[in-house]
């Protein structure tokens, strides 16, 4: 099991906001890691780095074994680096359809389409019966299942997602977990940003903890829950 | 109706120039109704002639002209809507785009002119050459332009690029006109006299008293934009490209995330924009018969108006607003002086028009069919 995704002293900045002050941390193939820490911490901003939508002043991010710090997000996707974005970023005056469609926007082969989008209708059976529907029009968990589907039409070599239980009931909370788990054990390598601490870290393998752009602890799952440092602050647990 | 409405023919073809029958319909029967109502109320200020019976006299000839020039506004306003639907900015320096392409078609003609290729060739192959290079000269000016003077401002806060864009206009007026005098000595350019564009076709329609004159200049104008915004129609709805100018349109920061490249997309949304522009600057100058540099502003700033009343960032918009600012532009140029008795002559029509512009949009901000910010969020 290689490194399929690593960050070295990654340092971005939004203007002067100097937003991640030298993150280094890696997933391994197969692995669920899960990047929690509190409103502002940069877990988004991690992401972005990560998916090209920003690009890091220093350090850098390597993808597969290629260094992906310059590219745009348009080449990092193709390469397999599935980002599901905070908020969703449905399209919402395109239908359903479409907006699976646009996450395989690289693909030409109308028959693999076909075959993608079955096996995002076979995890979200509900996103088949609104497949006419605009994407605004939808509920927000229909919305999340949608922008994960989305995000697996490409069929990436890592999903990244940040916050997907954001603004979600409970039961869908679990349905949304429940499938990330699925996809995992299906082979798909999962980067999870959460403000749900629990259970992010119920379900990942590891994970890391973000104070103010800085990683301040890192270790394995089971250990992170019973930290007394995370039990306090991100678990509400005194 | 599902398979009806996914039948490509019936929705690339038959509903596109369905709707702008719908749109040319019901725009002259509005505006139609209402001036006849206004000659029955005004019928008695006027003792010389009967005012109703003159309104119906020349309203066919009045729809006419209004539709015509109706659609080389709507042709410009795509130009200005669609670069707002993807980048919620108001390119200024479109109407300077299409006085280019006007320019150059009118360049190319007068050229086969000089060599004397031109009385041999056939006139609709010569149109047909200056406005494919009218298309390619502005859409790619429209590009480089995106490029040189609107991207690297693209952070910026809203007004920084407008500004740029005006100041983008100045400078390509002057760069023509610069150009026009080193090259040719003075900077009007003169369509050259050739082919049948000025003649009438004639059409007796029972009922009516005056037979209706179609200027072949006015049909070839009308039938080329007909077919540019069909093409426009399936570029946008129809490919993988027009996709993605939708998706670009609506969410930037996911699109680039589903693998589209924004910037070509952009680049391509001025390409189209710009070609538009440039093709409907021809078509301006074969009406006008008579360009300079600064011939753009007018048209422009109509333009830009059609787009924002249909409501801006919407194509279907633009081509309504279009046909209904030619409709008033023409209403007013023909009827302010008959029913003002000469007190307000034709040169008051655009203040008719404009006037008009405003009641809609204080009563609807948005646009005929623009969506309200909330609508949009
Ligand atoms: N688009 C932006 N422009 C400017 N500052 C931003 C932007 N997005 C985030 N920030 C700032 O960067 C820091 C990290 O934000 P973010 O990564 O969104 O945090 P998190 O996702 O952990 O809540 C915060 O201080 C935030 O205010
Ligand atoms: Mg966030």
């Amino acid at each position: 099991m290689g490194k399929l995704l690593e960050l070295t002293n990654v340092h971005s900045y939004y203007g002067h906001i100097h937003a991640l002050k030298g993150i280094s941390l890696h997933v391994d193939e197969g692995e669920i890691v899960t990047l929690i820490g509190s409103n502002g911490a940069g877990k988004s901003t991690t992401l972005r780095t990560i998916s090209g939508m920003i690009h890091a002043r220093e350090g850098k991010v390597i993808l597969g074994g290629t260094n992906i710090t310059q590219h745009e997000a348009h080449v990092i996707v193709g390469m397999g680096a599935g980002h599901v974005p905070e908020g969703r970023g449905i399209f919402p005056k395109l239908t359903v359809q479409e907006n699976l469609d646009m996450g395989a926007y690289t693909i030409n082969d109308p028959k693999l389409i076909k075959e993608r989008m079955e096996l995002v209708f076979e995890l979200f059976p509900r996103l088949k019966e609104r497949i006419l529907q605009y994407g605004g029009t939808l509920s927000g968990g229909e919305q999340q299942m949608l922008a994960i589907g989305r995000g697996l039409m490409l069929n990436p070599r890592i999903l990244m997602l940040d916050e997907p239980s954001m603004g979600l009931a409970p039961v869908l909370v679990d349905v949304i977990f429940d499938t990330i788990k699925k996809l995992n054990e299906q082979g798909t390598t999962i980067l999870l940003v959460e403000q749900n601490a629990l259970m992010a870290l119920s379900i990942a393998h590891r994970g890391y903890v973000l104070q103010t752009g800085e990683i301040v602890l890192t270790d394995d799952a089971e250990k992170l829950k019973k930290n007394e440092m995370v039990q306090k602050s991100y678990l509400g647990i005194e | 109706m599902k398979q009806f409405t996914s039948n490509p023919f019936y929705k690339f073809i038959l509903f596109p120039i369905g709707q702008m029958l719908v749109f040319i319909l019901g725009a002259s029967l509005a505006l139609s109704l209402f001036i006849i109502l206004l000659a029955f109320l005004f019928r008695s200020n006027v003792t010389d002639f009967d005012l109703v019976e003159r309104t119906l006299l020349i309203l066919p000839q009045v729809l006419i002209n209004g539709i015509t020039i109706g659609f080389v506004y709507a042709t410009i306003a795509l130009g200005y809507t669609m670069v707002y639907g993807v980048l919620e900015f108001i390119n200024f320096s479109h109407s300077e785009i299409f006085m280019v392409g006007g320019i150059v078609g009118v360049e190319l003609m007068a050229y086969f002119d000089h060599t004397g290729a031109l009385q041999t060739m056939n006139q609709y192959v010569v149109i047909g050459l200056a406005i494919l290079l009218g298309m390619v000269i502005s859409g790619s000016l429209a590009v480089t332009i995106e490029r040189i003077a609107y991207k690297p401002l693209r952070g910026a806060p809203r007004l920084v690029p407008l500004i740029s864009a005006i100041g983008m206009s100045f400078f390509l007026q002057d760069a023509v006109r610069l150009i026009l005098s080193l090259t040719t000595g003075e900077f009007n350019v003169i369509l050259p006299n050739f082919g049948t564009f000025d003649e009438f076709l004639i059409l007796a329609v029972p009922g009516i008293e005056n037979p209706l004159r179609f200027q072949i200049k006015s049909i070839l104008l009308v039938g080329v934009t007909v077919i540019m915004l069909v093409g426009l129609n399936y570029l946008v709805n129809g490919t993988k490209v027009g996709k993605a100018i939708r998706a670009v349109a609506q969410d930037r920061p996911s699109a680039s995330l589903m693998g589209i490249n924004v910037n070509l997309i952009i680049s391509i949304t001025f390409l189209i924009g710009g070609a538009l522009g440039g093709a409907a600057g021809v078509l301006f100058a074969i009406k006008a018969t008579r360009l300079d540099p600064f011939v753009g502003f007018f048209p422009g700033l109509k333009a830009f108006t059609a787009a924002v009343l249909g409501g801006i960032g919407n194509l279907t918009g633009a081509l309504l607003g279009g046909l209904i600012l030619g409709l008033l532009e023409s209403f007013g140029a023909s009827y302010l002086s008959i029913f003002t008795n000469g007190a307000f002559g034709a040169e008051y029509k655009d203040i008719l028009a404009f006037a008009i512009l405003i009641i809609v949009l204080i009563i609807r901000p948005s646009g005929l069919l623009g969506q309200t910010v909330a609508q949009k969020a």
